[in-house]
Order: structure tokens, then sequence, then C-alpha cells
């Protein structure tokens, strides 16, 4: 990275020293993770740049849109909408919390068995080494798990613009009723924000932007259903990753160029391992920039990883919002409509996610499951054990790990995938 | 006549079996692992030739860099090897020195499926070694001494620290040490109970590792499970012959 950002991170109340620190140690593990794989697809060249410059060129880009206006919203969470967020003209950024940082600061304020996503937020702000965080204008939590809801009184006093979305746990029409006032209220504090009243249009051309963003990654994943697979999980699951930071048009430009030249390969039976390679579906927890570990485990085991049914994956992207509403209202509804969808653990009972898996399996030809679970993570690890049981039943193989951020337990990970691997040849 | 080898780099010790192109075991060698697995590993193959090896255990990595050797997880290896000695066995416990696995099996031999203990050593050789040695008896007579108990203490701490200072404890309230022996047994055959149960519900189970060879652990556990245990000779030698017949299978 260019020198030229060490005056915009000092700006931005960064702590220079750790960040330094923080930025060597992605590039080290981005080396050895990413650029060590064999036979990448090349048009992933543009998500090199882009995580080369996550905190450089991407960070100029944002202060230059809140320069000429524009605010920034950052979120943890998939049910935060960006279409609404683009109306407003306001920039939505998901906010770090893929990497263990500060974690003594922040067992000064949460108990040590929370889970590495929600201890690493507060290490990114405690630590002062995340530029997104620094440059939003707005922060939004949301009352997802325990866990969450009640780190976020925690991280109140510590930011100065912590607005709090309240969500449904029930699929229920009071559930459904609440996540629309909830997201008119969000709306309403983006227009307070922002000062930029949204209109018919611009919320049809945020739910478009959006859409398109959707697409492209659904059309990557159909690929990836192919034998050899043209695309490494890791590669894929990058792609998801950067979902959440890029510039949207320009996300999803790179997205189709990627499918473009995955078609290519698909037609003549090229991929990134042999035909037959061992197909895993991984299903559970999201997997946040840099939290590389079990997908670099599992494609250095001989198998190959081809779905995530997680919040950085199919859950957060699957369905797209009905273009066809001809009042913000409408619009509204449609947004709520598929956002409401969403299979999140926290809502009771979550029987669509067992779904989704057993099609997720079959249409990306699947092996064996592994379901991947943050310590400490009830919602997911509650209903790792019937979700296990339940394709078991059905002659799916399934894997259940539990892990966190640390690689204390690489050794014993390997082992347990190796073996799963192993089990499925 | 090609021999292969197997060779299993555990934790506390290696073993290194060599079988014959008809599975017909003609070496069977072990040492403890030590601070220079490498060099522990190397005198063990200048004692025993073959043509071929096959590594597996946790230092299975480090061997197959050394010696560019094959690989295979101690899962598959240890499913092999006691389908070797036992040839219907179904359900496998291998409790080690520092990990210990639950392994169902299909008809065929293929695994179906397995659970291992956590990150830490409760559970394991290397927790019930802690202990005798606290208690003072050599891990041998561990296990005999524990079966001369009168009655066992519970102990409910599974983190080998923990239990240790529980252990003092209950030393200084002058328990007898074959008493609390006992308790410690019990404790580890509970976990391993639990895995078994997590895997597999009925049938005879294959004990292998080197905790196999504790009288007391292979009593207390067919007792808690309520189903047959079936003990190899030498149990801590399965997963090197798994991974010598597996390699031997592949040619």
């Amino acid at each position: 990275m260019s020198i030229d950002y060490q005056t915009m991170w000092t700006d931005l109340g960064l702590d220079l020293t750790s960040h330094d620190a923080l930025l060597n140690v992605l590039g080290t593990a981005y080396r050895d993770i990413y650029l060590a794989q064999e036979n990448r697809p090349e048009t992933m060249a543009y998500f090199d740049f882009v995580m080369s410059e996550v905190h450089g060129l991407r960070i100029k880009e944002l202060l230059d849109e809140k320069a000429a206006g524009r605010k920034i919203i950052g979120s943890y969470c998939v049910f935060v909408p960006e279409e609404m967020v683009l109306a407003a003209n306001a920039t939505l950024v998901g906010l770090c919390s893929g990497a263990d940082f500060a974690m003594e600061e922040v067992e000064k304020l949460l108990p040590r068995n929370t889970c590495a996503l929600i201890k690493s937020s507060f290490g990114f702000k405690l630590g002062k080494v995340c530029p997104y965080l620094e440059s939003a204008d707005m922060i939004v939590g949301e009352n997802t798990c325990d866990g969450k809801k009640k780190a976020y009184e925690s991280l109140r006093p510590l930011v100065d613009n912590l607005y709090v979305m309240d969500l449904p746990q029930v699929k229920s029409a009071n559930g459904k009723a609440l996540l629309k006032s909830e997201y008119l209220r969000f709306m309403e504090a983006l227009q307070e924000l922002t000062g930029v009243a949204v209109t018919t249009e611009s919320l049809r051309s945020g739910i478009k932007t959006v859409n398109a963003k959707r697409n492209a990654i659904h059309r990557l994943s159909a690929l990836r259903a192919a034998d050899p697979a043209p695309i490494s999980g890791l590669d894929a699951l990058l792609a998801n990753q950067v979902f959440f930071y890029d510039n949207p048009a320009r996300f999803t430009d790179a997205v189709n160029k990627i499918c473009d030249e995955l078609e290519q390969r698909v037609a003549s039976k090229s991929g990134v391992c042999p035909v037959g390679t061992p197909r895993i579906l991984v299903s559970g927890c999201p997997q946040a920039v840099p939290n590389w570990k079990l997908p670099m485990i599992v494609e250095n085991s001989g198998a190959i990883i081809v779905g995530e049914e997680s919040c950085v994956g199919e859950r957060g992207t699957r369905n797209c919002v009905d273009e066809s509403g001809s009042t913000v209202d409408q619009l509204i509804d449609a947004i709520v409509e598929r956002y409401f969808q969403v299979d999140c653990a926290i809502f009771t009972p979550n029987t669509d996610r067992l779904a989704h898996i057993e099609e997720m399996v079959k249409a990306y030809r699947a092996d064996g499951v592994i379901h991947y679970g943050l310590q400490f993570c009830q919602p997911y690890l509650m209903e790792a054990i019937p979700v296990e049981k339940a394709l078991e039943e059905k002659g799916i193989p399934c894997l259940r790990l539990e892990t966190d951020y640390s690689m204390e337990d690489a050794g014993q990970l390997t082992t347990r995938v190796e073996a799963f691997v192993e089990q499925l040849r | 006549m090609t021999h292969y080898g197997g060779i299993d780099i555990g934790s506390r010790t290696i073993e290194l079996v060599v079988v014959d192109e008809a599975g017909q075991v003609c070496a069977s060698l072990q040492c403890d692992t030590g601070y220079d697995p490498l060099a522990a590993t190397r005198s063990l193959i200048d004692a025993a030739p073959f043509d071929r090896i096959m590594a597996t255990g946790y230092g299975r990595t480090l061997f197959e860099i050394s010696f560019e050797s094959r690989t295979v997880t101690e899962i598959k290896a240890h499913a092999r090897g006691a389908r070797a000695l036992f040839g219907d066995a179904a359900t496998i416990i291998d409790i080690g020195g520092q990990d210990s696995k639950a392994i169902a099996l299909l008809e065929n031999g293929r695994v179906k499926k397995f659970e291992m203990n956590d990150r830490c050593a409760a559970g394991t050789g290397k927790f019930l070694e802690i202990m005798a040695r606290t208690l003072g008896f050599t891990i041998d007579d561990f296990g005999r001494e524990a079966l001369q108990a009168q009655n066992a203490l519970t102990i409910s701490s599974m983190c080998t620290v923990f239990a240790e200072s529980e252990v003092t404890s209950l030393i200084a309230k002058g328990e007898d040490p074959r008493n609390i022996a006992l308790g410690l047994h019990h404790s580890v055959i509970r976990r391993a109970a639990a895995m078994i149960n997590r895997v597999s519900s009925a049938g005879d189970v294959v004990f292998t590792g080197g905790v196999a060879r504790n009288p007391c652990m292979t009593e207390l556990l067919a007792k808690q499970l309520g189903r047959r245990v079936l003990v190899p000779d030498e149990p801590q030698r399965i997963g090197a012959l798994g991974a010598a017949l597996l390699l031997m299978e592949e040619h």
C-alpha cells in the first residue's frame, strides 16, 4: 500500500502501529492462502487488487464520497437493507469482524465466552484499526442473537453514532409487521442523516442496484455446480466477502467478468481441481474477512467447497426484491418480503434453513456438509445438532465443527476435515 | 516380495508395523516420540526394512515432508487396523496420548461417522499419565491399583490442571489413592462412553490406542456402555497396522 494513506489513516484516528501490524498479517495471510492457490481464474486479479487496497483506495473513495456530501453507513448484518441506504444517497459498508484484535481490551468489556465475531467487532474499535468503522456516519447494530444485542449496549459508549434496529424472532404476521415498522424507522433515520427524501425512483434504483449485485453472485454460485469446480471455495468466498465492501456497480461488473471466464472453463471442462474431487457445502456461521481458516484447511485437505450456506454466502444473497412496485410503500413491502425470508438462526423455528441446505446440496452436487459453528454462537450451535441428524437420515454425511479465529486448533481441525474427506472419497 | 510399512507418529509414542503382500505382520516396533520425532522415526525405520510406507498420527505431515510418504488420518487407519483383527468391528474407540476418537463403520468397513475430543487433553492418555504421577503410581500400575479401590470418589473436573488440584486436596484429606484413582478412571470413561454413544448405539466396541492397555479402563468402559469391549493384544499399534494395510491394498 502506498505511503500516501498514512495521513488519511491518522486523520481517521487509527492507531498506525497496530494498523500496520494488522495490514502485515493480512498481507501475509492473503499471499499464503490466496496467491498460493493454483489455476485461479485470471479475473480474480480484480479481487486481489481490492484486497490490497481494502484499507487504502476503498477508504479514500468513501472519504471522497463524504467530501461530496454522501453519508457512509456501517453494518454488521445482512438484515440492514442496502436498497434504502442507496435510495437515501448513502453508501453501505460491512464493518470488520473477521480477526482477533486487542483481545485483552475486548475481554474487559465482554465475557470470554462471547463469539469471535462479536469480540472481533469490539477489537477493531478498541484497537483503532478499522477505517470503515471510523469513516461511518452511522453504525447500524441489530437485535439478532443475544450476544450481539447485549454487546451493542456496551458498544454504545464507544461510538457516537450507533443506531440499533430491532428484528423479529418469529416468522409470523406480527414478525413481518415489526420488520416493516423497523425498516420504516430506519428509513426515517437515514433521511434525517442525509437530508435526502427517499422517492419511488430512488428506491427502485437502489433495489435494481442491489438485485444486480445479487444476480451476479447467483450466476457465480450456479457455475460452481460444475465438476470439475471452475473456482475454489476460497475465491468464491472472497467474492461473497467483498460483496459487503465494494462499490456495488463495480462489484457486479467484476463478478460478471469472473462468471464469463468460468463459463468458458465449464464449457471446456477445466477447473481448479480434478473431476471427482470431494465436494463440500459449508453451512452455518458467517465467515467475515479475513476469516479464511476453514476453507483453507478444507481445500488443503483434497476437497473443494462448492457453496456457502451462510450470511456471507447464499443466506445473505438469496432472493431478489420485486422491482415492480409503483409507490415507496409498495417497494418497502417488497423489501420486507425479501428480507423476511432470510433464514437466520435467530428465528424460531427456522425450518426453512434445513430445506435450503438440502436444496444447496443437490444444486451444487455436494458430497457432504461441514457445519461451521463459531464457538459460543448459541443459535447456530443449537441448530447444528438437528441439522446433522436430518442430513444423516437422508444419507448426506455431515461434519459438525466448532471453532474460533485462533489457529490453536488448526491441527485438530485438519485431522477432522481430512478424515471427513476420506469418508467422502 | 514387497513390504509395506505403516508408521503412527503419536504425541507419546511412535509405532512402526511392516506387513507383507498377504497382510501378515513381519515387524512391529515402538519408541517414544520425545523431543525429536524425526530422529526417533529414523531409528525405527532403519531397524525394519520395507519398500513403501504410509504415515498416520499427528506427526504424519512432518513425516510426509521429510520422507515423501503418503499419509492417512488416524481415524481411517484405526478403522482399517481394527477391522483386520476383528472382522465385523463396527464401533471403535481410540484413546491415545493427546486425543480420543469414537468411530462408527459401515458394513463394508468404511468410516460412517466419527467424533473427536475437544482441544484439551481431558479424557486422554496424557490426563491419566499426569494423574498417575500425582498419585505416585506408575502408568503401568495405575489401572490395576484403581481396580483395588473400595469405592470411587467423584472427580468433577475434566481439566487436567483443575483435576490435579482436586486430586491434591483429596490426598490432603487422607483419601485412599486407589479410590481417587478409580474416580479418575470413571471420569475419563464417562466422557469416552458419551462420545461412543453419539456415533453408535449398540454392538461390540473395539478399544484401541495405548490407553486400552489399562485394565481398569476396559472393565469400566464395558460396564458403562453395557456392551462388549474388545481389546487387541497390542492396541497401541492398530493405527500403524491400519496404515500399512491401506498401503498394501492400494498396490
